[in-house]
């Protein structure tokens, strides 16, 4: 974390040729985004500002760790935060490291989390404009993922099926800190609309809630517990996606499972199953064991890398998700980012290797 | 597989109140007429996680005729204690009372819980040991309770749900710990909810399985709580035993915790070795119910958690964890066996192994008379 890359280092690098499944661009200011917004939302942009579910604004109740969450080095000299200038990741990274394809997570002003819904609306149309001309634009590996209100579903649904027909949009982005369970009949409009359009539901663990604690337990005191509930938040999602039959409706429905761990995936089906077994008398529309939907519909990103005590039992781990499920993610511009040369560091064959570093993104992105 | 051998230590049954009037000869004057007045003198108190209709709440042959199942001792030696060879079994009562939010009312109850498990069970049954439950909802209450009844040898434990109005590590339930140290008791944290807060971080699930599933992410996060919160520097002595959502969770955890301490260290100074090493000196796990398919995997978890002291042998009576009298996975090793079913609990409550050592000592006596 935070440590300048060696020069040298970088040309051989350039031969990995990977698929980032994470990566952040933010705005330098919130005024990039004014271009795209309309006199009425600009004026109440800037009288009013956001207003979201926590008592602090501009900063998050759990404040990140080092550099605000940032790699420190990728501050860009001119100002503004890291991720807003393209330049310099492309500089750190994208050319760094030999990146075919970054696919962005835009989690900045997008209005996801955003109390008043037309505002939000206005925003995530805005932020989905910023990435085609601002980013897209300027560099061809980079793909879109289309950012919707998601607590307003039915302006969501006229967001994804305008920008779907454009190919730089390959995903749906959703918070997993929504107002309800993501598989409640709420969003079914929204997947609806992801699997007529050909898309990816791409689930990524953001700062502000939907309201709701951070777990069952309620708020932890710390930064480490809120980072831990990046996972536990997101199996909340995945149980209720499953046991809601979201894919007995959907069976073409696809879900990225981005910086949420994936180590957690086998003993989640094995519980859903047993529990199923006594259960399943409740949820008659499901058809199959629960965790034939999560081994068929869910795809997993490396970063943050899990890291065993004993290395090999990560092979344990991908053996039973699928080494056909894993995508290589570095969450550039965050401070734990994951170096793309180093993170799949355990023993696995080339083809494996190949598999989690490109050609499962490829292939679930449709990325030629 | 059946327990291969009698002395096995159950580590977490479930002795119900059949209601309120059970209690009304352990509650004061006071307490007896408020209830009466204001007619919840036979309200159920059931707990929403543990509804006895649902399925997991009574194996079907364990499930009386009438009444809230485990409510009857005989049954209890007849469906668990007999057959299962068991020499001791910690009874957890798990009432409502924990999620009124009057803490008052709450503490009345509890009391009357402890003393009523003492004498309607305890007393007419040696191979039964209880926990003392304790109302969440006031520290002070709760502490007053642990020490009046820590004078008893019998109550081995102190007794909290995994979901309450915070997570357990958090200062506010440090007094809680600190008594429980004081005795060498245990904090036994159990399966359920008080749903003060939504089950997940967005919102509330529409099925009870959701419920009852993501009773594993909850103690995922409890014990992140009390590893990030510093609970076991501050107590060096405390001994969690996390109590029915098993622990193949459990190598997710050390490998999250022990890499996300290294970026967060200076956040919580006091952390001052791996998670995982301070996970496997205090915190033990009950064995039912097991969520592994099967008896590969089931060893495979447990070269992951790097281990054979973690996990305590439970049949979780009367919930519906297996049928028939295998209460064991098949697969162990002999050796690991006699971990789960003795070495393993006498390690984990001071006060079994305590009576253990005097049985021990006194079979030595007798034997060189």
């Amino acid at each position: 974390m935070n440590r300048p890359v060696p020069e040298r280092d970088v040309q051989a690098a350039q031969r990995l040729a990977f698929v980032d499944c994470d990566i952040h661009p933010v705005q330098r200011t919130p005024k990039d985004l004014h271009p795209y917004l309309a006199a009425r939302w600009r004026e109440h942009a800037d009288t009013f500002g956001s207003h979201v579910c926590q008592g602090l604004i501009g900063q998050l109740t759990h404040p990140r760790m080092m550099a605000n969450g940032m790699r420190a080095d990728a501050y860009p000299s001119n100002g503004g935060p890291p991720g807003c200038d393209l330049e310099l990741m492309q500089r750190q990274h994208l050319d760094a490291y030999g990146c075919e394809v970054g696919m962005m997570v835009c989690l900045s002003r997008g209005g996801m989390e955003e109390r008043n819904l037309e505002f939000g609306a206005a925003l995530s149309h805005a932020v989905n404009d910023w990435q085609l001309h601002d980013w897209v634009a300027n560099d061809k590996r980079l793909k879109a993922g289309i950012v919707v209100p998601q607590e307003y579903p039915e302006y969501a649904v006229r967001e994804i099926d305008a920008r779907a027909e454009n190919d730089a949009f390959r995903q749906v982005i959703l918070s997993p800190r929504s107002s309800e369970p993501l598989g409640r009949r709420k969003y079914w409009p929204i997947y609806e609309a992801i699997a007529r359009n050909n898309l990816v539901l791409g689930l990524h663990p953001a700062g502000l809630s939907g309201g709701h604690a951070s777990s069952g337990t309620g708020w932890g005191t710390y930064y480490m517990q809120e980072h831990y509930t990046f996972g536990t938040s997101m199996v909340g999602n995945v149980v209720s996606l499953i046991f809601e039959g979201v894919f007995e409706r959907l069976p073409t429905l696809k879900v990225a499972m981005i910086e949420s761990g994936f180590s957690w995936a086998p003993s989640l089906g094995w519980r859903m199953d047993r529990q199923w077994q006594q259960m399943r008398k409740e949820t008659p529309h499901l058809s199959r064991p629960p965790s034939e939907y999560l081994r068929q519909h869910f795809w997993f990103c490396t970063q943050p890398m899990e890291e065993p005590e004993e290395p090999a039992h990560l092979y344990d781990v991908l053996d039973w998700i699928g080494w056909d499920r894993m995508m290589f993610s570095s969450d550039y511009p965050h401070w734990d980012y994951d170096d793309p040369r180093q993170a799949l560091s355990f023993k696995m064959t080339d083809a494996q290797r190949s598999a989690i570093l490109r050609d499962n993104a490829k292939a679930l992105y449709r990325l030629s | 597989m059946k327990v291969p051998f009698a002395g096995a230590i159950d580590c977490d049954i479930h002795p119900a109140v059949p209601d309120v009037a059970a209690l009304k000869p352990y509650l004061d004057d006071f307490w007896r007429e408020h209830l009466t007045e204001r007619y919840i003198d036979h309200a159920p108190f059931t707990l929403a996680s543990y509804a006895p209709s649902l399925p997991q709440s009574a194996r079907p042959d364990w499930r009386p005729a009438s009444g809230v199942p485990g409510a009857s001792l005989d049954a209890l030696r007849v469906h668990a204690l007999d057959p299962f060879g068991s020499r001791f079994a910690i009874a957890n009562v798990l009432h409502g009372a924990v999620a009124l939010h009057n803490a008052d009312m709450a503490a009345a109850l509890c009391k009357a819980v402890n003393d009523w498990i003492a004498h309607e069970w305890l007393d007419r049954e040696p191979r039964l040991r209880a926990s003392i439950l304790v109302p969440p909802q006031d520290v002070e209450l709760a502490v007053a309770e642990i020490e009046r009844c820590a004078a008893d040898p019998r109550f081995v434990q102190v007794l909290l749900l995994v979901m309450g109005d915070r997570p357990l590590g958090h200062r506010t339930y440090w007094p809680i710990y600190r008594a429980a140290g004081k005795h060498r008791l245990p904090i036994g944290i159990h399966a359920g909810s008080t749903f003060r807060r939504a089950p997940t971080g967005s919102g509330w699930p529409s099925y009870h399985v959701e419920d009852g599933v993501l009773q594993a992410s909850a103690f995922e996060d409890t014990l992140v709580s009390f590893l990030a919160e510093g609970v076991f520097q501050k107590f060096p002595g405390t001994k969690l035993v996390l109590m029915e959502s098993g622990f193949t969770w459990l190598p997710t955890l050390l490998w999250r915790t022990n890499r996300s301490w290294r970026g967060v260290r200076t956040e919580v100074p006091w952390i001052d070795r791996l998670p995982a090493d301070i996970v496997r000196d205090h915190v033990r796990f009950t064995l039912q119910p097991l969520d592994v398919p099967n008896a590969d995997l089931l060893n495979r978890v447990f070269d992951h958690v790097r281990s054979d002291a973690l996990v305590l042998f439970s049949t979780d009576y009367p919930h519906w964890r297996f049928d028939g009298e295998d209460a064991l996975p098949d697969g162990l090793s002999d050796a690991m066996i006699r971990k789960i079913l003795v070495d393993n609990p006498l390690a984990t409550y001071p006060r079994l192994g305590a009576v253990a050592a005097a049985e021990r000592t006194a079979l030595r006596e007798e034997m060189a008379r």
